[in-house]
């Protein structure tokens, strides 16, 4: 019999019942919530007069509405500025509190992105399924936990049941051999296999990510390439456990202790694919061939090396991908054949779930370091992923560099990768931004983002349009 | 949930690929915290000209008559057809409530997002996958012809053509059976109750790490 992938591991270890038309029932660890997808669902078990099944495996935090400037967030949820936002960061608040449910409120320093969070206090642990109203939940199986993003109904049925509705995906490989050119990230590696296997590749299967590039990653930068896993289409993401993983995981607040630690870590040992395991699908990426990337288009699969260009839609077949080549040109207002490193910027952000973590903001600072945005850029902020994270890289000094060079330094919160807060773009103007989705409107109506790494960034703002960043005398990822 | 058996409706035609659930659905919407009211703001940048907030006045705000749903012709439609890799992108369910909102019930494409194709299905929203070719050919007849509907047939997993064709699609049996009797899935759930919580008692005392209530002293 053929050895089982990661996923099947993961999968066979949490199925709570089999059913006869296919679909399954599988047993839900750990539940993050934030307040963006959840009111709909407490109000769904308030109605119902059900309970949540098991309070401690529920964590909280809001995220997506609060504000990331100082003098708001001095003030509390009181400081939230927009009425909508208030209401819906208050009802979390009141929702935690009515049902049990440990949250980190909005100046607790454990605050931050659900996604930096869950990981940062040892919530997410290994041989875990994690699931959030959120689809950049895949981040967590970095960790080689069994992550989803999941919809508010879906939410609402894990707090009743602890189990979730599920039907197994098949395997699909990415392997990334060989190493990784100095100033390329994990951001570069993920924003290539999307623009390889498209922002569909994935979809249907849980995509393990393996091969000698992708162990040789941080754990951020491990979750950076997991979380962007959902922009190929795969809801699940996941890399093995093996020293890195156990290490970052270490004395965690809510990572085991003592007898349960040596427990727990001789069982994560065993979170890896059996040798001769069997893919329904394998990729295989050159980590050498992989040059810093940036996005030009209107989803994540339109990407270019930055010595490239933007596309000729007269050289493309297929009239789906002509037609959408075309209308994203036009709304992203470049021409055919535009080399990237001529494209000026507007805006530059670094932050999110991606790229938010002190690893992101080490590698923006090294490039930022004793340069100055330039004066075209009207913007340039950095949005920490947590208090934590905030702490931390001001403890390192890198909240100085960043001001000094004339970056924003700001409060955590998901920011203008949504822009569900006030931080967003205007009409037409271009942003760098370490974020996941290039969207039309994501990043603010009528808005241009360009996707990039904390590095590739930091450079674009010092530079006023896209450089490579490997043209630099700096080094972010030194040997 | 709202039981779908057989619907016949007017068919959208949207033309384009990897429609993306920020398309759908812009974030500034996601702020409410009802599940309800989302029908004016679908497709909100595609649909008017200006720039949406919620709270508006819909009626008020100048539409793009380019946009499909805006011709006279689509006004009523209740099936939207359109290209591959429909509902891309986030897992906001309020992208399933704008469309069900607005009065689709069917939704053509050749491929769906996975999280979509689960938050349409809890929405009462069937998601029909027709292969390219098939899709193409709709794309024209409905384009050819004012006032092109469609039959759809779940329990026979049909959808018929004016022309009397019928084309055949794929579900999963537990979704077609949720959706052809409208069933709260928490509720089937919990019918195993029983089989959860031996499942919970083993996985506890093999990885007692997971659960935190460990240490409540």
């Amino acid at each position: 019999m053929a050895g089982q992938t990661l996923y099947d591991k993961l999968w066979s270890q949490h199925l709570v019942k089999q059913r006869e038309d296919g679909s399954a029932l599988i047993y839900i660890d750990r539940q993050l919530l934030h307040e963006v997808t959840s009111p709909q669902a407490f109000e769904g078990l308030r109605l119902a007069g059900r309970k949540p099944w098991r309070l401690d495996a529920n964590l909280a935090t809001p995220d997506h509405n609060v504000p990331t400037t100082l003098k708001e967030r001095a003030a509390g949820n009181a400081g939230i500025l927009d009425p909508v936002s208030l209401i819906q960061v208050q009802t979390l608040d009141d929702n935690c509190e009515a049902f049990g449910i440990e949250e980190f409120r909005i100046n607790d320093a454990r605050q931050g992105i659900v996604h930096v969070v869950g990981p940062e206090q040892g919530a997410t642990l290994p041989g875990m399924t994690v699931v959030c109203g959120d689809s950049h939940t895949a981040t967590h199986g970095a960790f080689a936990a069994l992550a989803h993003g999941i919809g508010t109904s879906e939410v609402e049925h894990v707090l009743a049941t602890q189990c979730l509705v599920a039907q197994k995906m098949k395997n699909l490989r990415v392997r990334v051999e060989g190493r990784l050119g100095t100033g390329v990230t994990a951001k570069d590696i993920v924003l290539a296999v999307i623009g390889r296997i498209g922002t569909a590749g994935g979809t249907g299967y849980a995509i393990e990510f393996a091969g000698s590039a992708i162990r040789d990653l941080s754990m951020e930068g491990r979750m950076t390439i997991c979380n962007m896993a959902i922009e190929a289409g795969a809801r699940v993401g996941l890399v093995g456990v093996d020293d890195t993983t156990i290490d970052y995981l270490r004395e965690r607040p809510y990572a085991p202790t003592g007898e349960q630690w040596d427990a727990a870590v001789a069982a994560w040992r065993e979170l890896v694919s059996d040798e001769d395991a069997v893919f329904d699908k394998e990729v295989v990426f050159d980590a050498a061939e992989i040059a810093p990337q940036v996005s030009w288009g209107t989803s994540p699969e339109m990407v270019a090396p930055i010595e490239g260009e933007v596309p000729d839609p007269a050289t493309i077949d297929d009239d789906t991908v002509k037609r959408g080549v075309t209308r994203a040109l036009e709304y992203m207002g470049l021409s055919p054949r535009q080399k990237i490193t001529d494209i000026r910027l507007d805006k530059v952000f670094i932050g999110s779930c991606t790229n938010s973590r002190i690893e992101d903001l080490r590698e923006a600072a090294k490039v930022a370091k004793g340069k100055k945005v330039a004066d075209s850029i009207a913007l340039a902020m950095v949005v920490p992923g947590s208090g934590l994270v905030k702490r931390q890289a001001e403890a390192e000094g890198l909240d100085k560099i960043f001001l000094e060079a004339g970056f924003e330094w700001r409060e955590p919160g998901c920011s203008m990768c949504l822009a569900m807060n006030a931080d967003k773009l205007g009409a037409g103007e271009h942003c760098a931004s370490t974020s996941n989705r290039n969207f039309e409107g994501r990043q603010g109506y009528g808005g241009r983002t360009h996707l990039v790494s904390p590095a590739m960034a930091a450079a674009a703002a010092i530079a006023g349009h896209f450089v490579d960043v490997r043209d630099t005398t700096l080094s972010p990822r030194e040997a | 949930m709202q039981a779908l058996k057989q619907h016949q409706g007017l068919v959208a035609p949207l033309d384009r690929a990897n429609v993306d659930t920020d398309l759908i659905i812009p974030k500034q919407f996601l702020k409410s915290i009802k599940r309800t009211g989302f029908g004016p703001n679908l497709f909100d940048e595609l649909r008017y000209l200006d720039e949406g907030y919620p709270g508006q006045d819909a009626s008020q705000r100048p539409l793009n008559p380019d946009f499909v749903l805006n011709q006279p012709r689509y006004r009523d439609a209740s099936i939207l057809l359109t290209r591959r890799n429909f509902g891309c992108g986030s897992s906001r369910e309020h992208a399933p409530w704008a469309l069900e909102d607005f009065g689709f019930r069917v939704i053509i494409a050749p491929s769906f997002a996975d999280i979509f194709y689960n938050n349409a299905f809890k929405n009462g929203i069937l998601l029909v996958p027709l292969d390219e070719g098939t899709v193409e050919r709709l794309f024209q007849e409905v384009e050819a012809s004012e006032g092109y509907r469609l039959a759809v047939d779940l329990e026979a997993q049909t959808v018929t053509t004016p022309s009397g064709e019928v084309l055949h699609f794929e579900i999963d049996e537990f979704r077609k059976h949720c959706l052809l009797n409208g069933l709260d899935d928490i509720g089937l759930t919990l019918e195993h109750e029983a089989a959860i919580r031996d499942f919970e008692m083993k996985h506890r005392s093999a990885h007692p790490w997971l659960f935190r209530d460990r240490e409540v002293s």
